[in-house]
C-alpha cells in the first residue's frame, strides 16, 4: 500500500529540500484541487508539503502601490483587503468565483494556477492584469510572467523543486479598470466553459492606451489574447472595436468539444465574454480615471 | 383554503410543530447509513465492470484472497439460483432475478459499472487494494445506449430471455423492447383529421439521477444460526427484508433490518443494490461487513429515471376543446426491465377530458444502469411533452393557456385514461388558483417570458403496519413501520394527537425495525401520510377506546357511561359522575386493570386519490448566452389536507426545484466509448441554492373524502409540471420552443442561433 508523508515545513528553503527530496512531493496550499485528486485516486504523492507555516505565505502584502500575495492566501482574503478589491476587482472576483464559499475559505490563486487547468477562473485574470509570480527552487528565487507557468492540463513549467511563493500585481495604472467573467450552467460550483479577463487602460478622452485579453477554456492552456488586446488599443470601445475583440477573440480560440461545450458553443461565448468584460472594465477605468 | 365542504376545525391538523427528528438532524446526530459501525466489522468493496457490455468468461479471486486482510471475496456465482418471480414493493416491481443479477452480474456484465466482484477486508485501503488483484477476464461485445438504436434491427440484445411483454401474440423472437403497455379510445385519427388546430412535435429527454445526499451503504451481520441483522436506510426496511431474503433464497424473518436515517431517496431507495452482497460477505468472514458506495458508483450503478422520446399530436375544436390525443413513447430500462412506462401511460393525458385518445408506452432495454424510481416516476417525462403540447396549442388558438387548460381540466366523474371515473380532484381548483394568483398577472421585464404547465400523479395507499401504546405516564408511542423521509414521524404524531386531543410533545412517533412492527410498504407513491397516517388513526381512535373501557371498569360504569373529552375520560353517570381520568391515571393503573394499553392497526389503505399542480414560471434569458435564469416561481398544488403545512411546502419547493433541475441542466452524459463521462456532482448539473428564486408553494386544500383527515400524498406530483413550465417560460421569452433536455445554455444558444 502507498503512503503520503505530510510535511508542514517553516521556511522557504525547507519547503524547496522537502519538494526536491522527492519528485511525487506535491506543495499544499488550501488543498481544494490536490486532496479532490488524492481522494480519487488520480495522484498519489509521495509527501505533500503544506505551504501554510512558511512565514508570509499568507495575506496581501502591499508593496509600494504594487500587491504581493501569499501562496497560502485563500481567495476569499483577497475579497476582505479593500485595497486590493479597489485596485484589481476583476481579478479579486475572478478568485471569488472558484467553487463555493467554503472552498474559497480555503482554495489559493496560487494553487489555482498551479494545478494548471485551462479552466481556472483567477488566471486569466491575473494574465490580463500582468501578474508575475514569484518562483522558489533549489537554485533561489526567480520571477515568471503568470501565463508561462501552465504548459499543458495538469502540467506546469515549473522545475523540481520549485513552487510558487507569491504572485504579484503591478500597480493599478491611472485610468485603468479590469474585469473577468465566465459562462458556466450554473451560478456556482461549476468550472467555467469559457473564461475571458480584460485589462485595459483609459485616457482623459476615453481612448483606449492599452489592453490585455486572456481567455480561458478555449486551449490547453489559459492564453493571453495579444491581437484582441491590440483591438482595442486607440478605440473609445466603439462597436467596430468591439467587434474587432470578438473576432480576434474567437480566432485566437481553439476549444474542444467535451461534457462542458462545445467547440462552436465555447467561441462564441469567448467573443461575447469579452465584449463584455472590456465594457465593465472601460467602465471601472472611466469611473477611476 | 379549505374546500368550502370541509371547514373542520382541528387542534393539531395543520399547525407547524418542531418534527420529533428535527434536533437530531441538526446538531450532527443523526445516524445514516454510511455513519453506522459494527464491532469487528469488515469494509467491503466492490468490483465494477469497466465495459458497457461484456461477457465474463472468467473471475480469478485468488491472489485477492491471499492478500493479508482479505476475510472474504464474493461473485455472482454465489449468490443462489433463483426461479423468475415479480416482486412488488411498490413504485413498480421487479424480477427477483433482476435484481440477483444487478447486485453481482452473472455471465455479462450489462452496463459500466455493473458490480461483478465484492471483497471484505479488514480496513477500507486493504479491500481498495484487493479489487486490483481480482483478475476478470471480458469479451467486449457491441453495446446500445440509445432508444431508437436499442429498437433497430441488428441491435445488441441484452436478454435472451426478455420477449416484448403487453403484446399478443408474443414475439417469436427476444428484443430490447421490455414492455409495451397501451391504453385509449375513441378514433384518433378521425379526431386529429376533422380537428379545426392540432400540434406535433417530439420530445426527448435525457436520463437523470435522484440525487440524493446520502449514497448507499449497509452494514451487514450473517450468523452461522442463519440469524443475521442488517442496517440500513432505505425507503423501505421491509423491502429491503423480502429482497433481500428472496435473492438469497432464505426465509424473511431470519432477517432483522433496523431503518437508519435516510439522507434522501426520491424513490431511489426503494430497492437494493448492496444487502445481499455483505450479507454474502459476511456469511464467508462470519464478521458483520459493511459496504458503503462512492458518490461515483452511485452514478454509474444506482437507478436513474428514464430518459425518453416522446411523440405527441394534440387536436382541438375552434373554441379549443381538445379532440384527440396521441402520445407514443420510449423509456429507458436500462440494463433490467423497469416499469416506468406503465405509470407514463397512465400519467400522459389524464388530466384533460379527451374523447379520442391513444397512450403507447415501450421499455427499452440498453447497456445504463438499470433505471429506478423518481419522484411520479414516469410521469414528468411525459408531461413535458403533452404540457408542451398544449402550451404550443394555446398559442396557435389565440387562447390564453390557463384557459385553455381550465377548458379541458379532468373533475371528478370524468374518465381517467384507464376508463375509470375520477375521484375528488383539484385540477380546476388549482388551475383557478394559478389564475387569481398575482403572479399570473405580474408585469414581466426585457428578455422575461412566463410559463404555466399542470400535472398530476396518481398516488397511492397500501399495506401501512402502525402501533399505537401508552406509557404507564400517559405518553404515547406511535412505532411505524414507514421510514420518514419527509416529515412523517411529525406528521403520525399530529394525527395521534389529533385523535387524542392531547398536546403534540405527549405523542412521540419512532420508525420500527422489521422485528418490532408488522409489514408496511415503501414510502414512496406520496402513501405514507395517507396510509400510514389511516393506520394511526386507527391505531389511536382503538388505544382511545381502550382507555375508555380501563376508566369505566376503574369507575365501575358500563363503558356507554364513559366519553372521550378533551384528552381525558369523563364519567357521565353513577359515584363518579363528572370525574375525568387522564391518560396518565388510566395508565399508571393498568398493570392491575387489565394490562398494557396499547393497539395494533395493520391495514391496506384504500380510496387514495391523485394529486394535480399547476406551476407558473417566468424565465429570463441571456440572448447572447443562452443562459436561463429562473426569475419567479410559483407552485401551486391541491393537498388534500395539510397535516404539517411545512413539510407539504417543503415537498412542493423541493419538487419543483428537482423539476427546475432536470429541465435546466440535468443529464447524464455518455462518451462515445459508452462509459458515463459525468459521475460527479461538479459535471451532473444540479442546482445549487443560489440558481433558484424562492419558490412560492400555494397549497389547495380539496379534501380526500376517504381518508379521515382529508389526507392526499403530496410528494411527487410537485415534480412533474416544471419541466413544460420551464420549457413554456423560455418559449415565452424566446419565441424557441425547445423539444429537448435539458435545456443548457449551449442548447438554448444553438436554439437561438440557429446559423451558428
Amino acid at each position: 500500500m502507498s503512503s503520503t508523508v505530510y510535511h508542514a515545513p517553516g521556511t522557504v528553503e525547507d519547503a524547496v529540500a522537502l519538494l526536491s527530496a522527492d519528485p511525487t512531493a506535491r506543495p499544499l496550499g488550501g488543498g481544494t484541487d490536490l486532496i479532490v485528486q488524492m481522494r480519487s485516486g488520480r495522484l498519489s504523492p509521495g509527501a505533500v508539503i503544506d505551504l501554510k507555516r512558511i512565514e508570509g505565505m499568507s495575506g496581501v502584502r502591499r508593496v509600494g502601490d504594487a500587491f504581493a500575495i501569499g501562496a497560502a492566501t485563500p481567495c476569499t482574503a483577497l475579497k476582505a483587503n479593500a485595497g486590493l478589491a479597489a485596485a484589481w476587482p476583476g481579478v479579486v472576483e475572478a478568485a471569488n468565483l472558484i467553487g463555493s464559499v467554503q472552498v474559497r475559505n480555503r482554495a489559493t490563486m496560487a494553487g489555482n494556477l498551479c494545478n494548471a487547468s485551462p479552466a481556472a477562473d483567477s488566471v486569466p485574470a491575473l494574465v490580463a492584469a500582468g501578474a508575475v509570480c514569484v518562483i522558489a527552487g533549489p537554485s533561489g528565487l526567480r520571477e515568471a510572467p503568470v501565463e508561462a507557468i501552465p504548459v499543458s492540463p495538469g502540467k506546469t513549467s515549473l522545475a523540481p523543486g520549485e513552487f510558487v511563493v507569491e504572485i504579484r500585481l503591478p500597480p493599478r495604472p491611472a485610468g485603468g479598470g479590469d474585469a473577468y467573467l465566465r459562462a458556466t450552467p450554473r451560478t456556482e460550483m461549476d468550472i467555467a466553459v469559457v473564461g475571458a479577463g480584460v485589462s485595459l487602460v483609459l485616457d482623459g478622452e476615453g481612448t483606449c492606451t492599452a489592453a490585455r485579453v486572456a481567455l480561458g477554456a478555449v486551449g490547453p492552456t489559459v492564453v493571453l489574447v495579444e491581437e484582441a488586446g491590440a483591438a482595442l488599443v486607440g478605440t473609445k470601445l466603439g462597436d467596430d472595436a468591439l467587434a474587432a475583440l470578438s473576432q480576434a477573440v474567437q480566432a485566437a480560440s481553439h476549444p474542444i468539444d467535451d461534457k462542458r461545450g462545445t467547440v462552436s458553443y465555447r467561441k462564441a461565448m469567448a467573443g461575447v465574454l469579452a465584449r463584455r468584460a472590456a465594457l465593465i472594465a472601460a467602465s471601472r477605468a472611466g469611473a477611476k480615471a | 383554503m379549505n374546500a368550502p365542504e370541509q371547514m373542520k376545525q382541528f387542534r393539531h391538523i395543520g399547525t407547524r410543530p418542531i418534527r420529533p427528528d428535527g434536533v437530531d438532524k441538526v446538531t450532527g446526530k443523526a445516524l445514516y447509513s454510511p455513519d453506522f459501525k459494527a464491532p469487528g466489522m469488515l469494509w467491503g468493496a466492490i468490483l465494477r465492470s469497466p465495459h458497457p457490455h461484456a461477457r465474463i468468461l472468467s473471475i480469478d479471486t485468488k491472489k485477492a484472497e491471499a492478500l493479508p486482510g482479505v476475510k472474504a471475496v464474493a461473485t455472482g456465482k454465489d449468490l443462489p439460483t433463483l426461479e423468475s418471480l415479480v416482486m412488488h414493493v411498490g413504485e413498480g416491481a421487479s424480477d427477483i432475478v433482476d435484481i440477483s443479477h444487478n447486485c453481482l452480474a452473472l455471465g455479462k456484465a450489462l452496463y459500466e459499472g455493473h458490480a461483478v466482484a465484492a471483497v471484505a477486508a479488514t480496513s477500507p485501503e486493504i479491500a481498495r487494494e484487493a479489487l486490483g488483484l481480482i483478475a476478470v477476464e471480458y469479451e467486449e461485445l457491441p453495446f446500445v445506449l440509445g432508444l431508437e438504436e436499442a429498437l433497430a434491427e441488428g441491435a445488441p440484445v441484452l436478454h435472451d430471455t426478455v420477449f416484448t411483454k403487453g403484446v399478443d401474440p408474443k414475439p417469436d423472437k427476444p428484443s430490447n423492447a421490455a414492455m409495451r403497455v397501451e391504453m385509449g379510445k375513441g378514433d384518433v385519427e378521425g379526431a386529429l383529421a376533422s380537428a379545426a388546430a392540432t400540434v406535433s412535435g417530439r420530445y426527448t429527454l435525457e436520463p437523470v439521477h435522484q440525487g440524493y445526499i446520502e449514497p448507499h451503504a449497509c452494514v451487514a451481520s450473517w450468523n452461522g444460526d442463519g440469524q443475521a441483522q442488517i442496517w440500513t436506510s432505505s425507503q423501505g426496511h421491509f423491502a429491503v427484508r423480502s429482497l433481500t431474503a428472496s435473492v438469497l433464497a432464505i426465509p424473511q424473518a431470519d432477517i432483522r433490518v433496523t431503518p437508519l436515517e435516510i439522507g434522501g431517496g426520491f424513490g431511489g431507495k426503494t430497492t437494493i443494490y448492496l444487502e445481499p452482497v455483505a450479507m454474502v460477505l459476511s456469511k464467508k468472514s462470519g464478521r458483520p461487513v459493511r459496504l458503503a458506495m462512492t458518490r461515483e458508483e452511485v452514478f454509474r450503478a444506482t437507478g436513474p429515471a428514464p430518459g425518453a422520446v416522446i411523440d405527441v399530436r394534440l387536436g382541438a375544436d375552434a373554441d379549443g376543446a381538445l379532440v384527440a390525443a396521441d402520445v407514443q413513447f420510449l423509456y429507458h430500462s436500462g440494463a433490467f426491465t423497469a416499469n416506468d412506462a406503465g405509470a407514463g401511460v397512465s400519467s400522459a393525458i389524464g388530466h384533460y377530458r379527451i374523447a379520442n385518445t391513444r397512450v403507447v408506452g415501450t421499455e427499452v432495454l440498453c447497456n445504463r444502469p438499470a433505471a429506478k424510481a423518481y419522484r411520479a416516476p414516469g410521469a414528468p417525462q411525459v408531461n413535458f411533452a403533452v404540457e408542451s403540447a398544449m402550451d404550443e396549442l394555446a398559442g396557435k388558438l389565440g387562447i390564453d393557456p390557463l384557459d385553455l387548460r381550465l377548458k379541458n381540466a379532468a373533475a371528478e366523474g370524468d374518465p381517467q385514461t384507464s376508463g375509470l371515473p375520477w375521484g375528488r380532484i383539484g385540477y380546476v381548483e388549482c388551475l383557478e388558483a394559478a389564475k387569481a394568483h398575482p403572479h399570473w398577472s405580474a408585469p414581466l421585464g426585457a428578455h422575461q417570458g412566463r410559463g404555466v404547465a399542470g400535472g398530476y400523479w396518481g398516488n397511492y395507499g397500501g399495506p401501512s403496519t402502525v402501533n399505537v401504546s401508552v406509557a404507564e405516564d400517559g405518553t404515547i408511542t406511535v412505532a411505524t413501520g414507514s421510514p420518514d423521509i419527509g416529515g412523517s414521524r411529525a406528521s403520525m404524531a399530529i394525527m395521534a394527537a389529533e385523535v387524542l386531543d392531547v398536546p403534540y410533545e405527549q405523542v412521540r412517533a419512532v420508525v420500527a425495525d422489521t422485528a418490532s412492527i408488522g409489514v408496511s410498504m415503501v414510502t414512496g407513491g406520496s402513501r405514507t401520510t395517507f396510509a400510514t397516517g389511516m393506520a394511526t388513526v386507527q391505531a389511536a381512535e382503538e388505544v382511545k377506546r381502550l382507555l375508555c373501557e380501563r376508566a369505566a371498569r376503574m369507575w365501575g360504569v358500563p363503558a356507554d357511561q364513559v366519553e372521550w373529552r378533551s384528552g381525558a375520560v369523563a364519567c357521565l353517570a353513577g359515584e363518579a359522575q363528572g370525574q375525568t381520568l387522564s391518560a396518565a391515571a388510566i395508565a399508571g393503573r393498568s398493570f392491575h386493570s387489565g394490562g398494557p394499553i396499547a393497539a395494533v392497526a395493520a391495514l391496506s389503505a384504500q380510496g387514495w386519490l391523485p394529486g394535480f399542480g399547476v406551476h407558473i414560471c417566468d424565465t429570463e434569458v441571456d440572448p447572447e448566452t443562452g443562459h436561463v435564469r429562473i426569475v419567479r416561481y410559483t407552485a401551486v398544488q391541491d393537498v388534500g389536507t395539510a397535516i404539517h403545512p411545512d413539510y407539504v411546502e417543503g415537498q412542493i419547493q423541493g419538487g419543483a426545484a428537482q423539476g427546475i433541475g432536470w429541465a435546466l441542466n440535468e443529464a447524464y452524459i455518455y462518451g462515445e466509448n459508452g462509459k458515463l463521462d459525468n459521475a460527479g456532482f461538479l459535471d451532473y448539473r444540479m442546482p445549487v441554492a443560489s440558481d433558484l428564486p424562492m419558490i412560492e408553494a400555494v397549497m389547495v386544500e380539496v379534501p380526500n373524502p376517504a381518508h379521515p383527515y382529508g389526507v392526499k400524498g403530496v410528494g411527487e406530483v410537485p415534480i412533474v409540471p416544471p419541466l413544460a413550465a420551464v420549457a413554456n417560460a423560455i418559449h415565452a421569452a424566446t419565441g424557441a420552443r425547445l423539444k429537448d433536455l435539458p435545456m443548457a445554455p449551449d442548447r438554448v444558444y444553438a436554439a437561438l442561433h440557429p446559423q451558428g
